[in-house]
């Protein structure tokens, strides 16, 4: 169905805008990102997320959900444990997150650097969610115009 | 003017705010749309993003654990 939102942009100033870092590739705080940024979308806001080091590693096809859990991890049964709770919460996977994420206006972008030092090219990432490739001068220009910022 | 339901009962955060905003992404102005669901802080976060997103909210009903919340787009 056409989109008939473009005059439902809410305020429009410049604060509208939320811009996370997302350095860490842990499974609990990719939830965490993705749900404030799904959260400050759905009410009105523009979000760009910034994947950087261990969290651009799970930008590369099928890691989305493979990260290690912050804390209680322990050689993966916590992780187990956890995930069989939050099935039960009916919480939804980070893959339903990241689609409703991009569904909603949202942009990703990737840093090259990290790219580079990981040896990691643009086809081993999820293109399909991946805006633009880019440096610490487009996190700064997303960055400065976000009445919230955050780094995860 | 159409009149679209929306079910996110049983579904949990940040899913019912989101699945509202979509339906609102995709209703044509004057429309209305009835969102039914369970979880508890939805309740009032549903319609903070409504007014957020300077439209209105034309009523709140609830009955036992289920709420429903009607939306003019």
């Amino acid at each position: 169905m056409e989109d008939t939102d473009t005059a439902l942009t809410l305020e429009g100033g410049p604060g509208d805008k939320a811009t996370i870092v997302v350095q860490s590739g842990d499974f609990d705080k990719l939830y965490s990102a993705l749900i404030i940024s799904n959260g400050a979308l759905a009410m009105g806001m523009d979000v760009s997320l910034y994947f950087t080091f261990w969290g651009l590693m799970r930008l590369r096809k099928g890691a989305l959900e493979s990260g290690p859990l912050s804390k209680m991890h322990m050689f993966g049964l916590g992780k187990w444990m956890v995930k069989r709770r939050m099935r039960k919460a009916k919480v939804v996977s980070l893959e339903r997150l990241a689609q409703d994420f991009k569904a909603l206006g949202g942009k990703i972008f990737a840093c090259d650097m990290t790219m580079d030092i990981m040896g990691i090219k643009p086809e081993d990432l999820r293109q399909d969610l991946i805006e633009e490739y880019c440096a610490v001068g487009t996190y700064i220009e997303e960055a400065r115009h976000s009445i919230i910022t955050l780094f995860i | 003017m159409a009149e679209i339901k929306l079910d996110v009962r049983g579904e949990t955060c940040p899913v019912p705010l989101v699945e509202v905003r979509k339906a609102l992404r995709k209703a044509a102005p004057g429309d209305v749309i009835e969102v039914v669901g369970t979880h508890p802080s939805s309740k009032k976060e549903i319609p903070m993003a409504v007014k957020a997103l300077k439209l209105e909210i034309l009523g709140v009903e609830e009955e036992a654990d289920t709420w429903k919340i009607r939306i003019q787009r």
